[in-house]
């Protein structure tokens, strides 16, 4: 059996963001990057696949990005994947999301995986597209938004979240591929020996050009901070002054103190 | 210009929030037509024209066969977009109407603005305004980003059919966990998040909650995490509340669990970040690092 999870490498959400040079994305000047949070949880349910059957099944990961993203692919390692791939592509950020997914099946479909992990978003882009139009591309079965996974001889029985706290029980067979959601798992800390095995697995570097072949369909015309609604009374300085403001802010405004 | 929009059923119900698509076509200056798997007695109150296929038929949403339904929708109206809400349901489908189409599909538009449409970048701290390359396009709109609009009156019926084997097999719906709390009914609640920093720190949160006589609340990662129990939590997948007052405390503020809380009476969070989108929804924001401000806070409360 071979297995394929998808992850991206993104800024730490806490960071302040400016627009770059071109005002179309983020400028990576005093960024951190760290791995999707939504990959995450696909790693780990690739390698509790991995896991369930004995260890059989051989598990690649792949990122798409400049060098940065070894860090990224070094973690998934670490947490259990074989072997890495990186689409080297230092301008990864200009490709919509329908050239990512093209580019992801390009390579898929050479090695004709059985199953297809990737997260439901990423953090940055957020546009929940990618692992559909890679399914679509090779014509797999595939479901989104997955908060519970099984898998048995073939079949992979999961559960999607849909709104208000409501799950919809669905079924596939193989050759798929899921979009992990948050709280799918509780996915793993690295450990120490992990961590060193990881530096000597394989990790195959492919330049973006060899697999891309589409045009982009959506291009981002600018990027921006949000227009601030304004109204909102914001305490900044000493943590004993915010206190005593608040608390002549609530008994103005609210009745729900005494 | 026109717009096909495709209204949501689920468990045999037209969902209300479908009316959001009029919202936006209006705002777009669209005429519409609209798409639908449901049954013949949950039509929405719209004149126009409404392909549907029958929920007896085509059952519970299935990716395959509904794809197919929507495309035959789109055959024969030939829109320039099609138009679905950012929920489990459009955000499978909308990429599958893309890629069959091969044109432009553009996630969680928040408003229409100059040059294109504007979407949220990284964790909704920043905006960004995306155009399609081509001249027909598949949206979908953020929840609650568009204003509901129910044009009125008896639609134009015209079935739908589709065939074909579906690779996705619907086994049935899991209802939600039960409510730990009932937080609908609080005057006042303390949520905590991820800025809390550890489950250690859980108890300090609780504090604040008991000493205002309020409840307890908690973002999603808290409890993916384990924090804090699922009852407790606020937003699209948890409780939707509105307190006389809402106090978040390291909560960055997710649309998410924005849509679960906004409509509270006084909203007040305490960040450290003071970027993080929760401001956009608070009456206060303290800047502080959240496990200094909440003691402080707490311990003037008691004297």
């Amino acid at each position: 059996m071979k297995i394929l999870v998808c992850i991206k490498q993104v800024p730490d959400m806490e960071s302040r963001f400016k627009p770059d040079s071109a005002g179309v994305w983020f400028s990576e000047t005093d960024l951190a990057f760290r791995m999707n949070e939504y990959d995450e949880y696909a790693v780990e349910q690739a390698v509790r696949l991995k896991e369930q059957l004995g260890g059989e099944p051989e598990l690649t990961v792949l990122s798409i990005g400049p060098d940065r993203v070894v860090e990224a692919m070094k973690k998934a390692l670490a947490m259990g994947c074989d072997r890495g791939v990186q689409v080297q592509d230092p301008a990864v950020q200009l490709k919509d999301p329908w050239q990512v997914a093209s580019v992801i099946a390009e390579f898929a479909g050479r090695e004709k995986f059985d199953l297809i992990f990737t997260g439901l978003q990423s953090q940055d882009r957020g546009s929940a597209q990618v692992g559909v139009n890679v399914a679509e591309i090779l014509n797999y079965a595939c479901t989104t938004t997955v908060v519970g996974f099984e898998y048995a001889d073939g079949v992979v029985t999961v559960k999607r979240e849909l709104e208000g706290g409501i799950k919809g029980v669905v079924q596939l067979r193989t050759p798929a591929l899921v979009t992990c959601q948050l709280g799918l798992n509780v996915p793993r800390y690295p450990t120490l020996p992990n961590i060193m095995k990881a530096k000597k697995k394989e990790i195959l570097v492919i330049p973006v050009a060899e697999l891309l072949h589409q045009e982009p369909r959506a291009v981002t015309a600018s990027f921006y901070p949000p227009a601030k609604k304004g109204g909102g009374i914001v305490l900044e300085g000493d943590v004993g002054a915010q206190v005593e403001q608040l608390l002549g802010i609530l008994r103005e405004k609210t009745t729900v103190l005494r | 210009m026109k717009a096909l929009l495709v209204g949501e059923c689920k468990d045999g119900k037209f969902l209300e929030s479908s009316y959001e698509l009029f919202g936006f076509a209006a705002q777009l200056g669209a005429e519409t037509a609209m798409v639908l798997v449901g049954p013949e007695g949950e039509l929405p109150l719209y004149g126009g024209v409404v392909y549907l296929a029958d929920t007896g038929k085509y059952g519970e949403y299935n990716p395959d066969l509904h794809k197919k339904l929507v495309l035959a929708a789109v055959a024969r109206e030939k829109p320039d977009y099609v138009v679905f809400l950012h929920t489990s349901f459009g955000w499978d489908l909308a990429p599958r109407i893309g890629a069959a189409l091969k044109v432009a599909q553009i996630s969680e538009i928040v408003a229409v603005v100059e040059g294109g449409f504007e979407l949220p970048a990284c964790n909704a701290k920043m905006r960004r305004t995306v155009r399609p390359q081509g001249a027909i396009a598949v949206l979908t709109l953020q929840g609650g980003a568009f204003p509901v609009l129910k044009p009125g009156g008896s639609p134009q019926m015209h079935p739908l059919d589709a065939e074909g084997a579906a690779g996705v097999t619907f086994l049935g719906y899991e209802p939600a966990e039960e409510k730990g709390v009932d937080l609908a009914k609080a005057e006042v609640i303390v949520s905590a998040g991820r800025g809390i920093g550890k489950m250690d720190n859980v108890p300090v949160i609780a504090a604040l909650a008991k000493a205002m006589g309020g409840e307890l609340g908690a973002s999603r990662p808290v409890v993916d995490g384990g924090w804090i129990a699922h009852g407790h939590q606020v937003g699209t997948t948890g409780q939707t509340v509105s307190p006389k007052l809402y106090i978040a405390c390291g909560i960055s503020g997710a649309i998410q669990h924005l849509a679960g809380m906004k409509k509270s009476g006084f909203i007040v969070a305490i960040n450290k970040d003071k970027d993080a989108p929760i401001g956009e929804v608070a009456d206060v924001l303290v800047v502080a690092d959240v496990m200094q401000f909440v003691p402080a806070f707490t311990a003037k409360l008691a004297q």
